[in-house]
């Protein structure tokens, strides 16, 4: 049952042949057996589950399902849950329970999904190996055979996780900088990045706000179509949410691919990528090609300039939304305070990790009197050129391809030492993220047993091609299937 | 020496929106700390701002009565600092590019000439909420029930040479917000608040000197006070050879002292940039010729129309028209009692002084425009002396009846107009008093005589009962006594 997909186990749930309160204390033993090995897990409720399996296996007696009435799935712990604990993956926000959902998160309640817990991610959505959880580091389900603890990638490193080692079907994540992306690759399984301001970011714990958009993960495609079909569209907490109609994302899973025209940015096919890691990124366009697509090489020559411009923009941007974070009205407070300023300092020094410090330091820098021309003023005209070079590109083709990483999961500990290292994670991911535009991971290889992703990018609002794009490959293909050992 | 004195003002205007500028709590003042604050107020993880657009609109109306350029993409920046009362960390504000461009305010000086005082900008931003400093026993309590409440914060151009030109800009800008209202102008909840930048030069000299900026000031006396002290202060400072240090000064108008709250040096470097949860805000030609169809008649338009259709004078006028609710009751009362004239004497006098002496607002008043006319009316056709009418008035007031005639009737206040019962009455009063008519008869001096006068009018209102009609007897003593 654990290796079923979102769609199978609503047809299941449809048929009757089995009930949704069954699926979820199966996948609440499952988490309980096995979590102990990953901990992508910050909170499981149990009891609330099986509460709202309950009403959904009601639900549908009544004829009142949507296809996701009963299926079990989790939510990363950015997503502000009414009435659960949200961490961020915080020491701040450790005992912090909102007495809101997000939009997000209502919408999965809407549609009658049974969320089984919160997942687990780098704190405040800062990092690329879920190692900077306050709640302890994700352990990647590949890889553990050969007797080493590998990162699941970051942020959503818990949701990633979650989903290769079957303990739920689909989990929620986020993607600020790759934080969707390079975990889905990393752990195997199929991840969406949607184009900024498809999903509403009410109610998701901001990082970045300018490039925070809240996506899916899960192991197929179509799992993948189906979540955002309950996650997108116009919110009008949100602002910067985009009133455009949101299409059935399954509905076109099934085109064929003939014609598609696909660009491969040599700039992303360079010295950082490994040779092994090439060729089954390679294969995977080889695929495309079978299926009737034709393949040319384009530029984003500015794409070099991504990871300065990133490091940059999303830190000025997270000093100021983590400024909320002050000990005073709500999360984690220093004990005996002499005055208000050792109120601010010791609250803050004490409930934020070294990464999330970091990055504030870096973005209160950059937004700086004397630094603010030289640094965010200078990011923000890169970024433009970027997303020029992505609009350019999309003149000629359909879709782009790359790698995902440069490189398959890596050991726990080994870039933790050198922050730069650890951006370089991000570096085919970013570029995205500062255009806007949407991107999926699909598992397109194995390079010494573990998982290889194949980036696929899309103009804005091209998410529907991408889900076509990536199911198509996953009906000739079994990448998505495997399951680690 | 002599000291050119230069003033420039910061003025914050809350907006009298229902809801606050991002959210949807409401705006109304005196609820119980923290109830009208919610998730969004609190600045709660993961929280959005929407923006509020009837705050839009005010803005918008706001610019185009001080004759200023709308902004056609509003953008918001985020002003960071940390304050217990600040939930976000940061204020959202206007930076680059506020909502009302250059503009400028007429304002009438007490010498009868008029003045213009240029308006830099206007932006709109949220208010914070109000720390709590007593009742808390050596802690700050934080209420955020204000924290959010749209403003306008309009900053001047240092056009202002001395204390009477501020306050009658402030004063002006008072009546035009409310006129418009966009504000409720109540002061004394915060209301309109008002920082004021002085520096001081050598008389003549172009180049402007060190300035400081004296905070949240919120009355006028108090902002006069301010002024005339900050003056003060810094000639003497200048006068002794020293300098004036940029600064941000507070002023406690109980004690009239000011002390300095940081200096340019402990300024806090906002970091500014713009708000990534706030797309620009595009104001099309529809947006503004709508706001512009609203604006109601601004005091300008209302003082020149007073003096038109009312033929008061520019005093009076002005006066009347600078308080939209005063000038309402006015008009009230002129319309009804056919004299206008009559009606803006006893509107100023009688009735102003009597709010003012009972701290009420002209929407608490307990009379009416219009009961106020039906007064002027009785007193225009004599019916009743303007003692008696004092006496309506009062009844009037206190609510023992509302109706004009009938105070009259009941009161008895009618005054005798009938010309021959009144010199009889005149007849009698003179062959009693002998010699007060001599002494009349036998003085010169005209302004004496006129005074003199006055000696019989007691005994006349006394033998009337005091119903005789004070302006006949007077003709008919000047009569009587032979000129």
């Amino acid at each position: 049952m654990h290796n079923k997909s979102v769609a199978e186990l609503a047809r299941d749930l449809d048929s009757g042949q089995v009930s949704s309160v069954e699926l979820t204390r199966a996948f609440l033993d499952r988490i309980k057996q096995e979590d102990g090995k990953y901990n992508s897990f910050i909170t499981v409720t149990d009891e609330q589950a099986l509460a709202d399996a309950k009403a959904a296996d009601e639900q549908r007696a009544a004829g009142k399902a949507t296809p996701w009435t009963g299926v079990p799935f989790a939510h990363k712990d950015i997503f502000c849950t009414d009435g659960v604990r949200t961490t961020c993956g915080s020491k701040m926000l450790e005992n912090f329970v909102p007495p809101y959902d997000a939009t997000v998160t209502a919408n999965f309640c809407q549609a009658g999904a049974v969320c089984l817990g919160k997942t687990n991610m780098d704190e405040f959505a800062m990092g690329s190996s879920n190692e900077n959880s306050y709640f302890g580091a994700v352990t990647n389900p590949w890889g553990l055979a050969s007797g080493n603890k590998r990162v699941p990638g970051g942020s959503s490193g818990g949701s990633a996780a979650a989903v290769a080692g079957r303990l739920v079907p689909a989990a929620t994540a986020t993607d600020t900088g790759g934080s969707i992306r390079q975990p889905a690759a990393l752990c195997g399984v199929t991840g969406l990045k949607p184009t900024y301001g498809r999903v509403s970011r009410y109610g998701m714990i901001a990082f970045a706000s300018s490039l925070d958009q809240g996506g899916t993960i899960a192991r197929t495609a179509e799992d993948n179509a189906l979540m955002l079909n309950v996650m997108a569209g116009y919110d009008r907490k949100d602002s910067t949410s985009i009133d455009r109609e949101v299409p059935d994302y399954t509905a076109t899973l099934n085109e064929p691919l003939k014609g598609l025209k696909i660009g491969l940015p040599k700039e992303y096919f360079s010295d950082q990528l490994s040779p092994a890691m090439e060729e089954q990124v390679r294969n995977a366009v080889k695929e495309y090609e079978k299926l009737g697509a034709t393949v040319k090489e384009v530029s984003l020559p500015n794409a070099k300039l991504a990871i300065a411009a990133y490091y940059v923009i999303a830190p000025a941007e997270a000093s100021a939304n983590l400024s909320r974070f002050d000990g005073v009205r709500y999360g984690y407070r220093c004990d005996d305070p002499k005055d208000l300023m050792d109120l601010y300092t010791r609250s803050r020094a004490e409930g934020f990790g070294n990464e999330v410090k970091r990055r504030i330091l870096v973005g209160t820098y950059a937004l700086s009197a004397g630094y603010f021309d030289a640094y965010y003023l200078k990011a923000q005209k890169v970024r433009r050129l970027i997303q020029q070079d992505f609009i350019n590109a999309f003149k000629d083709v359909d879709v782009l391809m790359s790698p995902t990483t440069p490189s398959p999961a890596f050991i726990q500990g080994e870039k933790t030492s050198d922050p730069v290292t650890m951006y370089l994670e991000d570096v085919f991911t970013i570029a995205i993220n500062l255009a806007g535009i949407p991107a999926m991971s699909v598992p397109a290889g194995f390079v010494d047993g573990l998982p290889v992703g194949l980036q696929i990018i899309g103009d804005y609002f091209s998410e529907a091609r991408l889900l076509n794009a990536a199911h198509q490959f996953q009906q000739v293909t079994d990448f998505h299937q495997r399951e680690p050992q | 020496m002599q000291w050119d004195i230069v003033i420039g003002l910061e003025i914050h205007v809350q907006l009298a929106t229902k809801t606050k500028i991002f959210s949807g709590s409401s705006t109304a003042y005196g609820a119980e700390p923290n109830t009208q604050a919610n998730a969004v107020d609190l600045a709660m993880p993961g929280t959005l701002p929407v923006p509020n657009e009837q705050a839009f609109r005010y803005a918008v109306m706001f610019g185009l009565a001080v004759n200023a350029e709308i902004e056609r993409r509003s953008v918001f920046e985020r002003k960071n600092y940390f304050y217990p009362d600040l939930p976000k960390g940061y204020q959202t504000t206007q930076l680059e590019r506020p909502i009302v461009g250059p503009g400028y305010v007429d304002i009438d000086l007490s010498n009868g000439e008029s003045k213009r005082v240029r308006i830099h900008h206007a932006h709109l931003e949220e208010d914070a909420g109000k720390s709590l400093h007593e009742d808390f026993h050596g802690m700050t309590g934080v209420d955020l029930n204000r924290a959010g409440t749209p403003l306008i914060e309009v900053v001047t151009e240092p056009d202002m040479t001395n204390a009477d030109e501020a306050v009658a800009f402030a004063k002006k800008l008072h009546s035009i917000v409310t006129s418009l209202g966009i504000c409720d102008g109540d002061m004394s909840q915060g209301s309109m608040r008002f920082d004021v930048n002085i520096s001081l030069k050598p008389k003549g000299e172009d180049e402007l000197g060190t300035r400081t900026e004296t905070k949240n000031l919120n009355s006028f006396r108090f902002m006069e006070q301010a002024i005339a002290h900050e003056v003060e202060r810094q000639m003497d400072i200048l006068e002794d050879g020293g300098s004036i240090v940029q600064e941000t000064r507070l002023y406690n108008g109980d004690r009239d002292e000011s002390r300095s709250m940081r200096t340019k040096e402990e300024a806090n470097d906002y970091r500014y940039f713009p708000c990534p949860d706030l797309l620009p805000v595009e104001i099309d030609d529809s947006f503004i010729d709508e706001a512009r169809n609203s604006l109601p008649e601004l005091p300008d338009a209302r003082k020149a129309r007073f003096m038109e259709q009312y033929g008061l004078n520019d005093y009076d006028a002005n006066l009347l028209a600078s308080d939209s609710k005063l000038a309402a009751f006015f008009e009230a009362a002129a319309e009804r009692g056919k004299d206008a004239k009559l009606a803006s004497n006893w509107v100023q006098g009688e009735f102003s002084a009597r709010l003012n002496a009972e701290e009420k607002s002209v929407a608490e008043s307990p009379i009416s425009g219009e009961q106020l006319g039906d007064l002027v009316v009785r007193i225009a056709d004599n019916t009743i002396s303007s003692a008696g009418a004092k006496k309506v008035f009062e009844a009037l007031w206190t609510g023992e009846n509302d109706n004009v005639d009938a105070i009259i009737d009941s009161q008895g206040l009618k005054q005798v107009s009938d010309t021959g019962a009144l010199e009889a009455m005149v007849d009698e009063v003179l062959a009693d008093m002998p010699d007060q008519v001599a002494q009349y008869q036998n003085e010169e001096d005209p302004k004496k005589r006129k005074k003199m006068l006055g000696g019989f009018m007691g005994p006349l209102m006394k033998a009337s009962k005091g119903q005789g009609n004070p302006k006949l007897f007077n003709e008919i003593l000047v009569k009587k006594l032979g000129g």
